[in-house]
């Protein structure tokens, strides 16, 4: 070996996922690199969900590994990891911004207090330094400071979900989970929380698999693309290549539906 | 625990009754003072056990009563005490009934007695190790109010990832520039669990630290057993820039004049005059039958409804 090829950040092999007579995912393989953002599409029920949730750690698929290249132990099996290394990863190394807010924040717990979590999780006690981190990340996603002390409860949908990415990226995790981030949002709404999204995870040098059905969210996130059909990955490539040049039946009808305006 | 590993079998027949000796049978003692050998050796630890239907509703103490009942024995002195005083209705109660069932002596004086039940307070004169703090529980789960999920909790505890309570601490300075919880304020035990220290007021924290009782804290409704062992050390959740703090108050006791006790505020009359007095009644008289007095001396007595004759809520 001359040279060693660069070790990558997620490495999922062969994963399968059932749902008793249900395959939610069949033989699913694919790498993830640094500072490297998947797009994940696919129709309803296509398994975007359940693949994301085995990648994080939160569903233990039927067959298959998920490995991670956790600082300790190197490229790591998750589900081999004691549980209390399991959940330091989810809560220092990852972040999870769900579709449903809901089930991302602590909606009675104050914005600040939201961000704030993850950074007390990790051991700060200094009240003065929290407070200022947590607006600190309130302003980069551009959420008013005078909110900060408002439960997320009394926000909108694009509010709640902005908190869900301050909360989130303020321990600054190496790779985020998002399953559908812009999901039920106004088109407005969607297009300055891209945006925003698009700048923070190009200039934190964030990992990310994001799951969607849009594929415009794809063009605007993803460096790559994986196209899911009936729990299996039927094309997979550049974005722009597979936007612009489907070569699977099913993406092509996918593309040709979405795309044109 | 004075003789309580002596057979007692038949010393409730001598009272007359037909209970067993402090009204739970002896495997039932004995399965609890496992649980409390338990909690004894993994200190702040809430062990589960399997709570007895006892003859009071639950709100009563019906925690505190099934640990004091499995730990006194024939030769005890019981002393209960409810949010600082022994003659309130839920204290007079438990006194009544473990003289009753048990046919043991009863005191109000803390140095007298060698088993202690409360309910939201910690005696104000000094505990030996050769007695014992029963606390009765109402809500044993810190964590409960931002994680209502048990087995989420256990795993908390489990893998010792404390840091929600801060987030509750953060949000009491968020909103209010200080940290305004006063009662039932959580602490690390042993450095490694977070324990509700029930409702006391945190004016009592500072005691639980390096205190040389057993203290034995149990919740009938939510069936948990735990405990400091004698000498642990106990230590308030605070931020390093907002440090925990006891209450104080610009008084002194107007019936004793002691300026050391956590006090009550008690109204004295319809016109809104009031005043403060301490909240351990025997700690009061103990004071003022040595010689103390307040501002109040000279006037005549008041009669008052102390503030813990309102609602029961310890477990
Ligand atoms: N908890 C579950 N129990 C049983 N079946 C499930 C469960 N979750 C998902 N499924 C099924 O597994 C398949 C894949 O579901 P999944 O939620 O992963 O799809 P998805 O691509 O995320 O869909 P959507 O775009 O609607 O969110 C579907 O057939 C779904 O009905
Ligand atoms: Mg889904
Ligand atoms: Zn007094």
């Amino acid at each position: 070996m001359t040279e060693a090829a660069p070790s990558p950040l997620l490495r999922v092999t062969g994963l399968t996922h059932r749902y008793g007579e249900i395959v939610a995912c069949r033989d699913i393989s694919f790498e993830l690199f640094a500072r490297e953002v998947l797009g994940v599409v696919g129709e309803s029920g296509s398994g975007k969900t359940t693949l994301l949730n085995c990648c994080s750690a939160h569903l233990e698929p039927t067959a298959g590994r998920v490995e991670y290249d956790t600082r300790t132990h190197g490229l790591a099996d998750v589900f081999g990891l004691r549980e209390p290394e399991r959940r330091m990863l989810m809560r220092t190394d990852w972040g999870v911004v769900h579709q449903n807010p809901r089930d991302g924040l602590r909606m009675d717990v104050t914005a600040g207090g939201n961000v704030a979590e993850r950074l007390i999780m990790t051991g700060a006690r200094h009240y003065g330094r929290v407070r200022g981190e947590a607006t600190t990340w309130m302003d980069r996603v551009e959420l008013e400071l005078d909110r900060v002390d408002d439960p997320p409860k009394t926000y909108t949908g694009g509010m709640q979900q902005r908190l869900q990415i301050a909360r989130n990226l303020v321990t600054k995790p190496r790779l985020v989970f998002m399953d559908e981030p812009t999901g039920g949002l106004d088109v407005s709404v969607q297009a300055r929380l891209l945006d925003l999204l698009r700048g923070l995870v190009r200039e934190l040098g964030i990992a990310a698999i994001v799951v969607t059905h849009d594929l415009a969210v794809t063009r605007l996130l993803a460096d790559r693309l994986m196209v899911m059909r009936r729990g299996e990955v039927v094309e997979t490539g550049l974005t722009d290549q597979v936007l612009d040049d489907p070569q699977n039946p099913y993406t092509q009808l996918l593309v040709s539906s979405v795309l044109q305006v | 625990m004075t003789e309580a590993g002596r057979s007692t079998a038949t010393a409730g027949r001598s009272v007359g009754e037909a209970y067993n000796f402090a009204y739970l049978d002896e495997q039932t003692k004995r399965m609890i003072r496992r649980c409390i050998l338990k909690a004894v050796a993994v200190p702040g630890y809430q062990v589960p056990f399997g709570s007895r239907e006892m003859p009071l509703p639950y709100g009563w103490g019906t925690g505190g009563i099934q640990v004091t009942a499995s730990i006194i024995g024939p030769d005890d002195t019981l002393k209960v005490i409810d949010q600082g005083a022994d003659d309130t209705t839920n204290a007079v109660s438990i006194r009544r009934f473990f003289a009753r069932v048990a046919g043991i002596e009863t005191t109000d004086r803390t140095a007298e007695a060698t088993v202690i039940q409360t309910r939201h307070r910690i005696p104000e004169h000094p505990m030996r190790e050769d007695q014992i703090l029963v606390l009765q529980v109402p809500k044993p789960e810190p964590m409960r109010y931002l994680e209502p999920r048990e087995l989420e909790c256990r795993k908390i505890h489990g893998f010792s990832e404390y840091g929600l309570m801060h987030v509750q601490l953060y949000e009491d300075i968020a909103k209010f520039g200080e940290i305004t919880t006063t009662y039932d304020y959580p602490v690390m035990v042993n450095r490694r669990h977070l324990m509700s220290p029930t409702p006391i007021p945190k004016f009592d924290n500072p005691k639980m630290h390096r205190f040389p009782a057993l203290q034995l804290f149990g919740a009938g409704r939510e069936k948990r057993i735990y405990a400091i062992p004698p000498y642990t050390e106990v230590k308030s959740l605070d931020f390093d820039d907002h440090p925990f703090e006891v209450q104080t108050w610009d008084e002194c006791c107007a019936l004793c004049g002691a300026e050391d006790s956590f006090l009550d505020e008690v109204i004295t009359d319809d016109e809104g005059g009031k005043m403060f007095v301490c909240s351990d009644s025997h700690y009061c008289g103990e004071r003022r039958a040595a010689g103390h007095v307040g501002p109040m001396e000279g006037e005549d007595a008041p009669s008052f409804a102390r503030p813990a004759d309102q609602e029961a809520d310890g477990s």
